[in-house]
């Protein structure tokens, strides 16, 4: 169930350049039973800046009562968001969205997470409980550059895990594609999430493999009520029918929308 | 005594607080939140005759203090709003107020015959103020003879009374009130958003994908102040006020304005429970400014000699 609620930060740290990761509690930690949700942040009592920002949540403990999010603090609400300190509060809504199907991979058998830039927090959730129900996982993890990638062994302490950047400064030269091919990974099932590029590409590559993907759009309510982040449908892709990212998604199985 | 209560043509309100049309769906959303029968009014999305998609994304984007659309009156049609979401809203005990929308006056015509035949709608609100579509909706609601005629149309075939929803892009809102006056119309509301632009630094280019949008929210409030103060004073029918309403105060402020009820738009989107939040406070804020009810609000800022508005209640 959707709550609202002033959570209270446990702690911030930047963990990368700019990449700041904050775990915050509250009871609604309690409503958090899927990886690959969100919530939606009114990052200031004010009216500057407005509306409310969407954040994956990365990582969630029921026993302390807290979720972590990391994010990019570049825009406006992001940076004031980033300024966050241990006891200060956040005004938080949620948890909102469809996660990923925890299900639809089985005991012994092989999950592929690809993650790009900031789209790699909500596959760190995935990745733990896929482990613990007996999955085997396999990371591949995308970054601009060195400087911005976070997260490497907190992956491979849970499974093989492949960094790609695209200078190179780390792990791989290319995109998260490239590692794919050269370490010829096989999977049973995919999940990611990135940018929309990098979706598309993996639903080209994969068109007969079983891929869960994780889309972003500009939202305005995140409750399914504004029509701000609607999709096409596949079956329909220039008709009426549509998805709502925010409700429907975030998670989606690939080919069911137009990327 | 209930001191919220307020009567309006076609609307027995039990508070003066809605959701505007456009931010609130068809309330199935916020239903799961709270209980809609809490409600003064919904005011349910644009419907017109057909499906519509609406606009590509980006649809929406921040600015200071407010935000800009570009949905593109995105709806399931007439057939579907009126076989399946009207017959959903009518488990509340709300009156709806049908916001109507078309690209041709037969559409404007069509939507409005059907829906208000609806049980559960109570008003008609005709979007002759939409900035995001390529025909219709604001072309009618600029040029004052076009929305009179239009007005008339829709008079004639409604079950209800119509309240027609006023653009604020126009030189002259007071020409544009009294011509849907004389069109028959039952009451007003306004405003609808302004027409906006926002650029992305990186590329030069518009962040949305319509390249312009409404905007709305607290940046547009003093817009909508002013022209209610205008509006309410030069013609003889109640005001329905919109534009950046976020807070108790905002609604005795667009009462002062010369509002007879009050809808709640981007606020929505920023706090999903505040309209049940605005009804709880009201009372505790008309006892702040000694007032006994929430009607004879209406009108505070006019001047003694302005007499000849609609009733004080």
């Amino acid at each position: 169930m959707i709550k609202n609620e002033i959570c209270t930060v446990v702690e911030q740290k930047e963990i990368a350049e700019n990449i700041m990761e904050l775990t915050l509690t509250g009871e609604l930690v309690s409503e958090m039973n899927e990886p690959g949700q969100f919530v939606h942040i009114k990052v200031s009592d004010s009216a500057v800046p407005l509306l409310r920002r969407p954040i994956s949540i990365c990582r969630i403990n029921q026993d302390r009562k807290t979720f972590t999010m990391i994010y990019r603090a570049e825009g406006e609400g992001t940076k004031l968001l980033g300024k966050k300190t241990a006891g200060e509060t956040v005004d938080i809504l949620g948890p909102l969205g469809n996660g990923f199907p925890v299900e639809e991979c089985k005991l012994g058998e092989t999950a592929l997470l690809v993650g790009g830039g900031i789209g790699v927090p909500p596959l760190y959730e995935l990745a733990n409980r896929l482990v613990a129900k007996g999955v085997k996982i396999v990371a591949v993890l995308g970054f601009q550059t060195e400087s911005v990638a976070f997260y490497e062994e907190k992956f491979a302490s849970l499974g093989d895990t492949y960094i790609a950047t695209v200078d190179g400064s780390r792990g791989t030269q290319g995109f998260v594609t490239d590692v794919i091919f050269q370490e010829k990974l096989e999977f049973d099932v995919l999940y990611s999430c990135g940018p929309t590029p990098m979706l598309k590409n993996l639903e080209k590559t994969f068109p007969d493999k079983k891929v869960f993907i994780s889309l972003e759009e500009r939202m305005g309510c995140g409750i399914g009520a504004c029509f701000a982040c609607v999709c096409h449908t596949a079956d329909d892709p220039t008709g009426f029918s549509y998805k709502k990212v925010c409700t429907d998604g975030p998670v989606f199985k690939t080919g069911e929308v137009v990327l | 005594m209930n001191r919220l209560q307020v009567k309006l043509p076609g609307l027995q309100l039990k508070n003066p607080i809605m959701p505007a049309s456009g931010c609130f769906g068809f309330g199935r959303e916020y239903s799961n939140l709270y209980d809609l029968s809490k409600l003064g009014a919904i005011m349910i999305k644009a419907t017109t005759v057909e499906p519509r998609f609406g606009n590509p994304t980006p649809r929406v984007a921040e600015t200071t203090s407010g935000m800009l659309n570009a949905i593109g009156l995105q709806n399931p049609g007439l057939k579907k709003v009126v076989g399946e979401e009207l017959p959903w809203l009518s488990q509340f005990d709300v009156p709806i107020i049908a916001n109507v929308a078309g690209s041709v006056e037969e559409d404007y015509v069509a939507v409005a015959k059907e829906i208000s035949k609806a049980s559960n709608v109570a008003a008609l609100e005709l979007n002759i103020s939409c900035p995001n579509v390529k025909t219709g909706g604001i072309a009618f609601g600029t040029i004052p003879e076009v929305a009179k005629e239009l007005t008339k149309k829709v008079k004639e075939v409604s079950e209800v009374p119509v309240y027609v929803k006023l653009s604020p892009n126009v030189t002259n809102i007071v020409e544009m009130a009294k011509a849907v006056e004389a069109g028959g119309a039952d009451g007003i509301t306004m405003i609808n958003t302004l027409v906006g632009m926002r650029l992305d630094l990186k590329t030069g280019q518009p962040i949305l994908a319509n390249k312009t949008g409404g905007l709305s929210g607290p940046a547009v409030k003093p817009v909508a102040i002013r022209m209610i103060y205008e509006v309410s004073q030069a013609v003889n029918l109640p005001i329905i006020g919109m534009g950046g309403v976020s807070t108790a105060e905002d609604v005795l402020e667009f009462f002062y304005a010369g509002a007879s009820a009050v809808a709640v738009g981007t606020a929505n989107f920023v706090d999903p429970f505040i309209c049940p939040k605005i009804i709880e406070e009201l009372p505790a804020l008309l006892d702040q400014y000694g007032f006994e009810h929430i009607s004879e609000v209406t009108g505070r800022s006019w001047g003694k000699h302005e007499q000849f508005a609609y009733h004080r209640a």
